[in-house]
């Protein structure tokens, strides 16, 4: 917890855009750990195949193709800064309800939690929010054909 | 004793081995095909004499790292001598001769010689990341042994979600690439890279893809119960001889050698066109270290298909571990035989074939497992096979090739 901790503040304050990206890999590693005590394997892996294997390397792809900022350290503040502050405060205090109103099962359990089992979750994915996860595979559908759309108008 | 962390080795006939034979007088099939679990358990007897608890369990867990940890190199030193054998017949030469008998001591002379080489780092590189990339490259490829069923008891970790893991640890090679690309600070590591990143990507969905009408029909993503779902016919019920499993397989295997960056799909590091990619700006140990993430990439994948598709460790007569070698050395051979005879293919080809032809056909492919499964024997195989074809000929014909219209220049004359 603590390394993703420092990972992250890495990240927001490297110069150099590449290692704050490769900082950013550690900080989600650091999740997928925290994942893997809370006996979440499945979850746990999902982080590291989607986000440490799939967001971060279309991250890098982006910055190896932008040749600007590829080589060169830059300054990661702007003026924001305080702005982005009070973003994160907002967020918090949304999440706060959350936080407060969640059943945190307190003793017990912690072997036979079955909060984040494959089952469960493919239970709860396809049975009581099925329209939700519909309505998101329409939408990625959608865009799926609009980037497609998009790059055969340049190659005619 | 814990026994979910049985131990495997790298050669078959070592001491402790014996001694498990003797232990059990009669030198019977169940010996032999349990021989390393055995050699495990006394180990664990004679240390468990004097050791406290928590020291059992640590040296029970000391002993499955190592034997991955000598596994995973031993097992490269030697494919790479099976390659230059294997490729030197294919072109009608000898190949290595000279080192022991039958070059069979190649592997230490080349592996002192890397030690003894100087370590050249650019002077612009980035310093830091240069060292670290060989070493990110190498651990995801020592990591996945961990849920590779290698005999009957013998993974040494077996996780509830062992096939995802794999795959999420396998994921992760494509950062240690960019590591070693962007930080050599050299066109043809770049160049290397980004191919790499676009190769990997593009062939890592259909191969995700492919594996999910295992576990649909097998219903669990643990490596030891995939194996086991394959169990019946005296341990022949293949899922290879199912049409989707088939189809499967075939899939699995070539997006596994594009993964592990091998010919034909070795764009990255194409000798001929972009020096070597990647690890251009590499010498000495560090470029061995790449060499041995790479083929132990290729063992370790030949052993997934191996578990998913061809049953794993289960076949008659032979002991499992033996079985499960002989299969994967056979996938391997195979992966050589594609580096023998194949031309290297252009980069509009090999993404045209993983996203216009393996993707579709993939998705193809779950709906026939979904068929599959809920319909009874006569109809399902006539019908999936039916699908399948139908499937395979749309998509070929949709693939076919497109002449492209004569270019016409207009301020260029």
């Amino acid at each position: 917890m603590g390394i993703s901790l420092i990972a992250g503040v890495a990240t927001v304050t490297l110069p150099n855009i590449f290692h704050a990206t490769l900082s950013l890999v550690a900080a989600l590693l650091g999740i997928a750990g925290i994942y893997l005590i809370l006996h979440a394997e499945f979850l746990a892996v999902i982080q590291v195949l989607l986000y440490v294997g799939a967001v971060v390397t279309l991250i890098i792809f982006a910055i190896m193709l932008t040749e600007g900022i590829s080589n060169k350290t830059i300054a990661q503040r702007n003026k924001l800064g305080p702005a982005a502050v009070g973003g994160a405060v907002v967020f918090l205090a949304a999440l706060w309800g959350v936080i407060r109103s969640t059943p945190w099962p307190i003793q017990g359990g912690t072997s036979e939690n079955s909060y984040a089992t494959l089952a469960s979750l493919a239970g709860s994915l396809l049975g009581d929010y099925i329209f939700p996860f519909e309505v998101i595979s329409v939408i990625l559908i959608a865009v799926l054909i609009g980037a497609i759309v998009i790059a055969k108008k340049d190659s005619v | 004793m814990d026994t979910r962390f049985p131990s495997e080795k790298a050669y078959p006939f070592d001491s402790e081995s014996s001694v498990g034979m003797k232990t059990e007088k009669i030198f019977s099939m169940q010996t032999l095909d349990q021989i390393f679990i055995i050699a495990k358990k006394i180990i664990l007897g004679v240390t468990g004499h004097f050791l406290p608890d928590w020291a059992c369990l640590l040296t029970s867990i000391l002993i499955s790292i190592s034997a991955i940890a000598v596994l995973g190199p031993f097992t490269m030193m030697y494919l790479t001598l099976l390659e230059r054998k294997v490729i030197g017949r294919m072109q009608n030469r000898i190949g290595p001769n000279r080192v022991g008998k039958w070059g069979l001591l190649q592997p230490f002379a080349d592996g002192i010689k890397m030690l003894t080489k100087e370590d050249i780092v650019p002077l612009e590189a980035d310093k830091v990341i240069h060292f670290l990339a060989p070493l990110f490259i190498v651990m995801p490829a020592l990591l996945v042994f961990a849920v590779i069923p290698f005999g009957r008891n013998m993974t040494a970790v077996d996780l509830n979600v062992g096939l995802l893991f794999f795959i999420a640890v396998s994921s992760t090679t494509t950062i240690a690439i960019f590591m070693a690309s962007w930080s050599s600070r050299n066109k043809f590591s770049l160049l290397g890279g980004m191919r790499s990143a676009a190769q990997m990507i593009s062939y890592e969905i259909p191969m995700v893809l492919s594996v999910v009408p295992v576990i649909m029909m097998a219903g669990s993503l643990s490596t030891n119960s995939i194996v086991e779902a394959q169990s019946r016919w005296h341990g022949l019920k293949w899922f290879v001889f199912t049409p989707w499993g088939f189809l499967g397989f075939i899939i699995f295997f070539l997006c596994a050698v594009a993964e592990c960056n091998r010919s034909p799909f070795d764009l990255p590091e194409g000798e001929s066109e972009i020096v070597a990619g990647f690890h251009t700006e590499y010498s000495g140990m560090k470029f061995a270290l790449f060499y041995m993430a790479e083929f132990m990439n290729s063992f370790t994948l030949s052993g997934l298909a191996v578990t998913l598709f061809l049953g794993g460790w289960q076949g008659p007569f032979l002991p499992s571990w033996i079985w499960f070698f002989l299969k994967t050395y056979a996938l391997i051979f195979v992966m050589i035989w594609f580096r023998g005879t194949l031309p290297r293919v252009r980069v509009d080809q090999l993404m045209g074939l993983a996203w216009k032809f393996l993707l579709p056909l993939t998705l193809a492919n779950l709906l026939v497992t979904g068929f599959w499964y809920f319909t009874s024997r006569p109809v399902r195989i006539a019908g999936s096979m039916v699908l399948l074809a139908l499937a395979f000929w749309i998509l070929t014909k949709l693939n076919r090739d497109v002449v492209p219209e004569k270019r016409v220049y207009h301020f260029a004359e």
